[in-house]
């Protein structure tokens, strides 16, 4: 069985994020980009099935800017086999993303695609969801567990008051949640050996995907600035201002 | 050997990754406790991070220098303790059998010093002979067919965890420096024991030991290089490839100490207003990041030299003073501008502070540098 691990290249989540002056979005000039710590979570998966031989192939995707390349080289040096860049420098929105998907799907038949339940950036959460209605495959999100039985995957996932078991027929989609696992770190020699594995190179054009924007964004700001906190002499005080000043009871 | 932009950058922000997310979080646990967790030593080994300076041959990543440095300048962010774990490895205890081995020492050692399995040890100061390590007294006589070890080996990083220790002792108790050999001693030979650990001010876990010798039997092929009487020389020669390492130690924790410094300063409110806005503040900073730079670039220029083959003693001796009292002076403005809370130990500084006190004693004072930089100049002055 081949696994299909989509990456995404963002800002990294040790940067503090900056709103551009003119408050159309993030400024990402100069900043340090990494792999979507989701997609680690999702790539380390996979090469764990791959490497109980429950899996033969891990084959990262990547869609975005050239720069993206670095993001799949580090699938690579991770373990993935092979790699594969759509290239495409305007912004694209899940829906694009999960044409695209289900595109590279149709043509690499993966039993299980793992994917990141959303990424860091836009938080959108929506990418693994759309490619299963696209596929009509079943999906199990937020991931905190991934077996496979035969051709059964059981999925437990992390839902508000518990935790959920499914079982989906393969193929199927799967997205994960952080506690899933702890991605590896990839080791200076496997760095060095993922230079030589293959990295394809597409254009959205291959797939015959149109990637014109549906949405528009407005506006983007800073959270607001969070105000120094008070100490409060008694309960009655607590109670007082939480009803007057706060008023949230 | 990287030589590869892209590979080295992926490797370094490995490295960068590990340290913010594995070490700096350890760090207070290691200064209380003393012992760095074995699964942390274990990802080290994963790494590679043992084995950077033996060449690929042996089974390490065989960096440049320069790589090397680069590596340090990321590690040393995080608390100077877990670099010495690997240290040893990388610097002064397995570079003697890198520079002068012969080829069965370094196929038989090599390996397992690159993949951490063995840990080493350079044991090179006596009780008697620190800054003067020509004047050791250790003894190596030639029995039958073996050499036979006497004598103390003082403030050994690493000992009681070392599975070998490169040793300098004297085969001829005429011949000054010339009569100093060096050999790899086996840790579990007869005839040695290690001491307990030393209480030292800073970089809890990162201990030393004395090593005592009596009758310890050593092999001739353990003799580093086949031949007696040059040991001394491989001691220097360890050491001007282990000063610039030294050095960039000093760079990578000068940087976190700035990082902290800043972080503080930015967050840190007096008369209204936080304190970075002062300008007396300000100028502790501006200095502190100037001499970082300029002692980062002066331990890249020196690396680079090295690795095209220049051996100047000179170079190695300037970094490695340069960059360890600059350290003491950026650690020092560190905890000035901390205040009361850089005296404390909740904060970084004040355990940072300490902890970068050795680098202007071991590998030579900064008086023994002062005296090597200017026998250099002497050497090469044409009057
Ligand atoms: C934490 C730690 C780790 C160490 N690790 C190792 C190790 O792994 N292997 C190893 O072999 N050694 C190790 N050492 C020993 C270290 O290298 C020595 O302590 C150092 O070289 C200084 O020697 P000393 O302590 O005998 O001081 P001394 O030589 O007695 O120096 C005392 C003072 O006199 C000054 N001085 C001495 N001679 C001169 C001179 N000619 N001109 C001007 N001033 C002079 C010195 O600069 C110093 O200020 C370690 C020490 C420590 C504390």
């Amino acid at each position: 069985m081949k696994i299909l691990v989509p990456v995404k290249r963002v800002i990294d989540y040790n940067v503090k994020a900056r709103v551009k002056a003119d408050n159309t979005g993030i400024d990402l000039a100069n900043v340090k980009m990494s792999m979507n710590p989701f997609d680690e979570i999702a790539v380390e998966e996979a090469l764990q099935k791959k490497e109980s031989g429950e899996a033969e192939e891990v084959i990262a995707v990547s869609i975005g800017p050239s720069q993206c390349q670095e993001t799949l080289r580090t699938a690579l040096a991770m373990g993935a086999d092979r790699a594969i860049l759509i290239e495409e420098d305007s912004d694209v929105e899940p829906l694009v993303v999960a044409k695209l998907l289900k595109a590279v799907v149709d043509e690499e038949q993966p039993g299980l695609v793992i994917l990141g339940k959303q990424a860091i950036d836009d938080d959108s959460n929506q990418t693994g969801q759309m490619l299963a209605a696209l596929l009509g495959w079943p999906q199990g999100t937020f991931a905190s567990e991934v077996k496979l039985a035969g051709d059964k995957v059981e999925v437990t996932r992390e839902v508000d008051g518990g935790l959920e078991t499914v079982a989906l027929n393969l193929p199927a989609i799967v997205t994960t949640d952080l506690r899933l696992n702890e991605p590896r770190y990839a080791t200076l020699p496997n760095i060095m050996k993922a230079k030589k594995k293959p990295l394809d190179t597409k254009t959205v054009g291959d797939y015959g995907v149109d990637v014109t924007p549906r949405l528009t964004t407005l506006y983007v700001a800073e959270p607001a600035k969070r105000e120094a906190g008070i100490i409060v002499e008694s309960v009655e005080e607590l109670v007082q201002k939480l009803k007057d000043e706060a008023g949230v009871i | 050997m990287i030589r590869d932009q892209e590979v080295l950058n992926q490797f370094l922000d490995t490295v960068s990754r590990f340290v913010r997310d594995k070490l700096i979080p350890l760090e207070e646990e290691v200064a209380e406790t003393g012992v760095v967790p074995a699964e942390i030593l274990a990802q080290m080994r994963e790494l590679g991070l043992y084995g950077m300076t033996v060449s690929e041959e042996y089974g390490g990543l065989g960096l440049t220098l320069e790589e090397e440095v680069l590596v340090l300048f990321e590690l040393c962010k995080a608390a100077p303790v877990f670099r010495s774990k690997v240290g040893t490895n990388n610097g002064i205890g397995s570079q003697g059998i890198v520079i002068d081995g012969t080829e069965e020492q370094k196929q038989k050692y090599l390996p397992k010093v690159a993949s951490g399995e063995y840990v080493t040890s350079f044991a090179l100061t006596e009780p008697d002979a620190g800054s003067d390590a020509g004047g050791l007294r250790t003894t190596a006589r030639l029995e039958g067919n073996q050499y036979i070890l006497n004598g103390t080996k003082r403030y050994i990083t690493n000992a009681a965890d070392a599975s070998i220790f490169t040793v300098m002792a004297r085969t001829d108790p005429e011949g000054g420096t010339r009569g100093i050999s060096s050999f790899i001693v086996e840790a579990n030979s007869p005839g040695v024991t290690v001491s307990n650990p030393y209480k030292k001010m800073g970089q809890n876990g990162a201990n030393i030991y004395d090593i005592i010798f009596e009758d310890c039997p050593v092999p001739p092929e353990n003799l580093i290089g086949g031949v007696e009487g040059k040991g001394f020389g491989t001691a220097m020669k360890t050491l001007d490839r282990g000063r610039i390492h030294v050095a960039a130690v000093c760079i990578g924790v000068a940087q976190r100490l700035v990082e902290e410094s800043l972080r503080y300063a930015m967050e840190r409110k007096q008369f209204g207003q936080e304190i970075a806005n002062f300008q007396l503040v300000q100028a502790m900073l501006a200095d502190s990041q100037t001499e970082t730079y300029a002692a980062r670039c002066m331990i890249l220029d020196a690396a680079r030299n090295y690795d095209d083959g220049i051996r100047d003693r000179g170079q190695a001796a300037q970094c490695k003073m340069y960059a360890s009292e600059m350290v003491g002076r950026v650690a020092d403005r560190a905890v000035q501008i901390h205040g009361g809370a850089g005296y404390v130990s909740e904060y970084a500084v004040e355990r940072l502070y300490r902890d970068v006190r050795i680098f202007r004693i071991y590998e030579g004072t900064t008086q023994i540098q002062q005296t090597v930089i200017a026998k250099e100049m002497m050497r090469n002055f044409e009057g």
